[in-house]
């Protein structure tokens, strides 16, 4: 492995750190998304709570769409591609992309395999459900991890499970005596290097953002109390009453998380949210989470 | 000595390894009176757009040029420089902040695919290992402005005014703290 290009892969999700990243669906959005504060934009044709509704198979977005939300802001500019569609992966690296979300949020393209992403100069982003998942996207060459969540649900509390799982984890492994790790490692099913790492530095090895179901400024505030470094925000922006000031009002919840009289501030008068499912009335095979191992 | 880090956005964990490591105390800066009782101030790297709306939001923004009149050392790397520049090519309308006569290029190298580590040397510091990530150079210095470095290119991208630094690239990503003891240097005998 290219020690220098997995800095510089990680290092741009550093940079993000702190910031919210939002799902746009047009230059309109995008520049709505730069103005609020966004740290950075992830260009898709259908936000999450619309691919639910429509069905069918959710794949990688136009790419001349993409282009053009490329060409409307300054920020970084993210896109999505299918599980295990390398195809789609590089053509998105070939239009220059800053980062790949390889997403359950769009259908699965191989339900084995995910893509091989040592083999790529653009970072990638990935969802986890717990430790195990993380490590193991990290060990494929993930350089920044986010949870799954419930995509466009509006309803957090996947991601808080999710996030929790993660921390939960962390801590036993961080506990845990030398000789334990390697069982840990294959209870998690997750590299061994890695989990040594994790123990090492109490914490993954690489930048770890909340996403799926953040639909409000304490929601995101909540994700960054848990432990996340960041937030997406994909459905909870575009399908609520006012964009444009929730999706500062977020920006700012995640700056001032641990400022509670902020979070009120901000939250006033905010318009309607995006309406919300409750996740137990998704039959498991509608979970978004499920997809990928 | 105190050394604060500005803290809204960006990676402020690695700003704070690096000063911990020269030898000083990080504050993080999220708020206005957060800038009581520092000696320096670093701004770290992130996104400059974002970076200007957090701070300007509560006032943070009107301390930092303030406190920069009266000569307070600050570092700023990558969205940090732009902030401090006097402004950036092309984007008239993003304000800055306006502490160093320089002018900025943003993402003068290209998109993510161009970000990459290189050793570079600069004056008075010698050879240090540094990322640029989506980085910016200096197209313009004034004349209090002096060249610490240079790109291959001949791209201007390391520069000091006074007590100020300003750097294109992230010297924190890499564990080589030699600019970061030099900025606490410059904190130290103001």
């Amino acid at each position: 492995m290219d020690k220098e290009l997995f800095l510089v892969k990680k290092g741009l999700a550093d940079m993000l750190k702190g910031g919210v990243i939002m799902d746009v669906v047009t230059p309109e959005h995008a520049k709505i998304a730069e103005e609020a504060g966004a740290v950075a934009v992830m260009a898709l044709e259908r936000v999450p709570a619309d691919i639910r509704a429509k069905g069918g198979v959710a794949r990688m977005s136009d790419p001349q769409m993409v282009s053009e939300i490329m060409k409307t802001v300054s920020v970084p500019v993210m896109a999505k591609c299918r599980i295990g569609h390398t195809i789609e992966a590089q053509v998105l690296q070939s239009i220059g992309v800053d980062y790949i979300d390889e997403s359950e949020v769009l259908t699965p393209a191989d339900e084995e395999f995910h893509v091989d992403k040592w083999a790529f100069r653009v970072p990638f982003v990935c969802g986890c459900r717990n430790l195990g998942e993380a490590l193991r996207r990290i060990g494929e060459g993930a350089a920044m991890i986010r949870t799954k969540g419930e995509a466009g649900t509006g309803n957090v509390v996947e991601a808080v499970r999710h996030q929790r799982a993660v921390q939960r984890e962390i801590r036993r492994v961080v506990m845990a005596p030398d000789e334990e790790l390697a069982t840990i490692a294959k209870e998690l099913g997750a590299p061994l290097e890695l989990v040594k790492m994790v123990k090492e530095t109490g914490r993954l090895p690489v930048v770890n953002f909340a996403a799926g179901g953040v639909a409000t400024p304490a929601d995101a505030a909540l994700m960054m109390h848990l432990g996340s470094d960041g937030v997406f925000v994909g459905s909870g922006i575009f399908k609520s009453g006012n964009p444009a000031k929730r999706a500062k009002a977020i920006v700012d919840a995640v700056a001032h998380w641990q400022e509670p009289e902020v979070i009120a501030e901000v939250s006033k008068n905010l318009g309607e949210a995006m309406v919300g499912i409750n996740i137990d009335v998704l039959d498991d095979k509608e979970k978004l989470a499920r997809r990928g191992w | 000595m105190k050394i604060g880090i500005f803290a809204l956005q960006g990676d402020v964990a690695e700003h704070i390894k690096a000063i911990e490591a020269s030898g000083c105390t990080p504050v993080q800066v999220r708020n206005p009176q957060d800038l009581d009782n520092l000696s320096g101030l670093v701004l770290p790297g992130g996104e400059s757009t974002t970076f200007w709306k957090l701070s300007n939001r509560i006032g943070l923004d009107k301390k930092i040029i303030s406190l920069a009149k009266e000569g307070f050392p600050i570092f700023g790397t990558c969205a940090g420089l732009i902030m401090m520049s006097h402004d950036i090519e092309g984007y008239p309308n993003q304000p800055t902040w306006d502490i160093m006569d320089i002018t900025v290029r943003r993402n003068a190298y290209g998109r993510q695919l161009e970000s990459h580590v290189e050793t570079i040397h600069a004056k008075d510091i010698g050879d240090v290992s540094v990322a640029f990530i989506r980085a910016p150079f200096i197209t313009r210095v004034g004349e209090k402005v002096e060249v610490l470095s240079c790109d291959k290119e001949g791209n201007i991208i390391f520069v000091r005014q006074g007590n100020f630094l300003g750097a294109a690239f992230h010297p924190e990503m890499t564990g080589d703290i030699k600019i970061h003891n030099f900025f606490c240097d410059i904190a130290r005998r103001v």
